[in-house]
């Protein structure tokens, strides 16, 4: 049982640890603004695509299940708050998340996994630089900078896919008063919540990627563990992190 | 040999003990190398050559005992005062260690912009990288990336990498590994010229008897531009034998070759 428990507990330990030299590195020189660039890059615009559907669908389909319900009590000028609630809250955030999960915490397990096992890694301390600081603070900073917009984008999507569904396809109700109800919905509170939770994604889905990365050994098979690893483990974050929030801004 | 000896020691091992957690991989490991000269490291797979390398680069830490570098205490460093320790020493890795992401020239330059001691002017660079890639005859390959060099190609462009600097110490991990005779040949001549044109402390890991052989039997002839033999003394060459983490011989070229141990007997050139 104690065996059992070791290696969870070391593995959180050490990816606590890597999370503390990496936070305690933003405030420290170098800055590697190219790689920071670069990341922004391949997660902000790589994941635009994936973002659009997902966000746009999701709405699309929030708004079709709501319709049966909203009609038995006939309450369907309330579509427009309901997928307005629930995306900006919680499936924008959670689900941008998970898009970015797997396609960057799972990119960057496997990229600095492959560094790994060619002592890429090794090499680059041998050469002067801080692996903590050329590869995690960069992926750290620029995930945390691009989630929150890629989520912003998704819940304004979502909002269009409802809206189409809703208005255009079922006829619930009228255009401008969807966009009103939806407008009201959102108060502060669910701003600063669905703002904090992609945030907080970025910070756990870029740490967790690199530290699978980073302890990657076996050669190319531990690659691929490792990559699967990073984005069970992001993933399960993911959920239980937008749990832990939600419940903080329920009992505020 | 070294009891006459009295250049600065350059790397020191006291009892040094390294392990992962489970069991010791390295065991009592004690050694002195001092300046100018030679230490070339064998023993089977897996037997910690690669370990005891990354041991005296900083990348672990021993688990017991105790590092000297350039007379100074290291296994305590913390990992900034590393980085200044490390630039001082020029490494190749055994898996090459090469970024994929960037250029031959990127790669090469890499140690000159990023250790923090040397900072070279940016308008030498350009110059000191080409030189380097010059020494290891790839002068043409500024621009291409490692993954469109052949093995023996990437292996000399982790040699010039590990010569930029003109680091006092030069660590080569299985430098041979994985080439054919003549290109083998070819990177180990590079290592003697890299040792004796600017006297260079060595240390090789190999697999190689005839490695080991070159380097201890011949010098780089800056007259006639390649190798040629010399009197076995004169390259204070010394020679190590892991077995399962521990030193199974140490001692000159000589005792090497008679040494009587059954394992060490199938490293020597007999
Ligand atoms: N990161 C690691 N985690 C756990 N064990 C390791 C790790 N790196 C090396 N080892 C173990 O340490 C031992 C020595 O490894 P090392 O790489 O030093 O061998 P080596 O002598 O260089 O072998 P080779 O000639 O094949 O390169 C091996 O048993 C290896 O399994
Ligand atoms: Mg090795």
């Amino acid at each position: 049982m104690l065996d059992l428990l070791k290696s969870p507990v070391q593995t959180f330990q050490e990816f606590t640890r890597l999370a503390g030299l990496a936070v305690r590195g933003i405030a420290r020189k170098p800055y590697y603004w190219d790689d920071i660039f670069i990341q922004m890059d391949l997660i902000g615009i790589g994941s635009l695509p994936v973002v659009i559907l997902t966000g746009f669908f999701s709405g699309a389909v929030m708004a079709l299940q709501m319709s049966r319900a909203l009609q038995t009590y006939g309450a369907t000028s309330q579509v427009g708050k309901i997928v307005a609630i629930t995306l900006v809250r919680e499936m924008g955030p959670v689900l941008t998340a998970l898009m970015v999960a797997g396609r960057n915490a799972s990119g960057m397990a496997s990229e600095l996994g492959s560094m790994k096992v060619t002592e890429q890694i090794d090499a680059m301390r041998a050469l002067g630089t801080d692996p903590v600081l050329k590869l995690v603070k960069p992926r750290l900073i620029a995930t945390a900078f691009v989630l929150p917009l890629l989520t912003i984008l998704a819940d304004f999507l979502g909002l269009v896919g409802g809206y189409i569904v809703a208005c255009q396809m079922l006829h619930l109700t009228q255009g401008p008063q969807y966009w009103e109800s939806a407008w009201r919905a959102i108060e502060y509170n669910d701003i600063a919540q669905g703002l904090l939770k992609p945030f907080c994604f970025a910070i756990v889905l870029s740490l967790v990627g690199c530290y699978y990365g980073m302890q990657t050994t076996g050669g190319t098979q531990g690659v691929g563990r490792s990559t699967t690893q990073a984005v069970v483990v992001a993933s399960v974050w993911v959920v239980v992190l937008t749990f832990i929030i939600g419940r903080i801004f329920t009992s505020m | 040999m070294s009891a006459t000896d009295s250049s600065p020691v350059v790397m020191a091992f006291e009892s040094v003990s390294f392990g992962f957690g489970e069991g010791p991989l390295l065991q009592d490991i004690s050694f002195e190398l001092r300046r100018g000269e030679t230490l070339v490291i064998q023993g089977a797979a897996a037997s910690g050559k690669t370990l005891l390398l990354k041991l005296s680069l900083g990348l672990l830490r021993p688990t017991g005992g105790r590092i000297r570098l350039f007379g100074r205490e290291v296994q305590e460093l913390d990992e900034r005062d590393w980085y200044d320790v490390r630039s001082r020493i020029g490494v190749l890795f055994q898996e090459g260690g090469l970024f994929d992401s960037l250029t031959i020239e990127e790669n090469v330059a890499y140690p000159l912009l990023n250790q923090r001691l040397l900072r070279v002017p940016l308008e030498q660079v350009r110059d000191r990288v080409e030189r380097s890639l010059d020494f290891v005859e790839l002068g043409h390959t500024l621009a291409r990336f490692p993954s469109e060099l052949s093995g023996g190609m990437r292996r000399r462009v982790g040699i010039a990498r590990a010569i930029v600097t003109q680091p006092e110490l030069m660590i080569y991990d299985s430098p041979t590994a994985g080439l054919d005779p003549i290109t083998a040949n070819t990177i180990m001549a590079l290592i003697a010229k890299g040792r004796d044109v600017r006297g260079a402390t060595t240390v090789m890991v190999t697999h190689r008897h005839q490695d080991g052989d070159i380097l201890d039997r011949y010098r780089f002839d800056a007259a006639s531009g390649r190798l040629a033999p010399a009197a076995r003394e004169s390259t204070r060459t010394r020679y190590l034998v892991l077995q399962e983490g521990r030193i199974a011989f140490l001692g000159s070229p000589d005792e090497f070759d008679n040494c009587p141990d059954a394992y060490v007997a199938k490293f020597a050139s007999r």
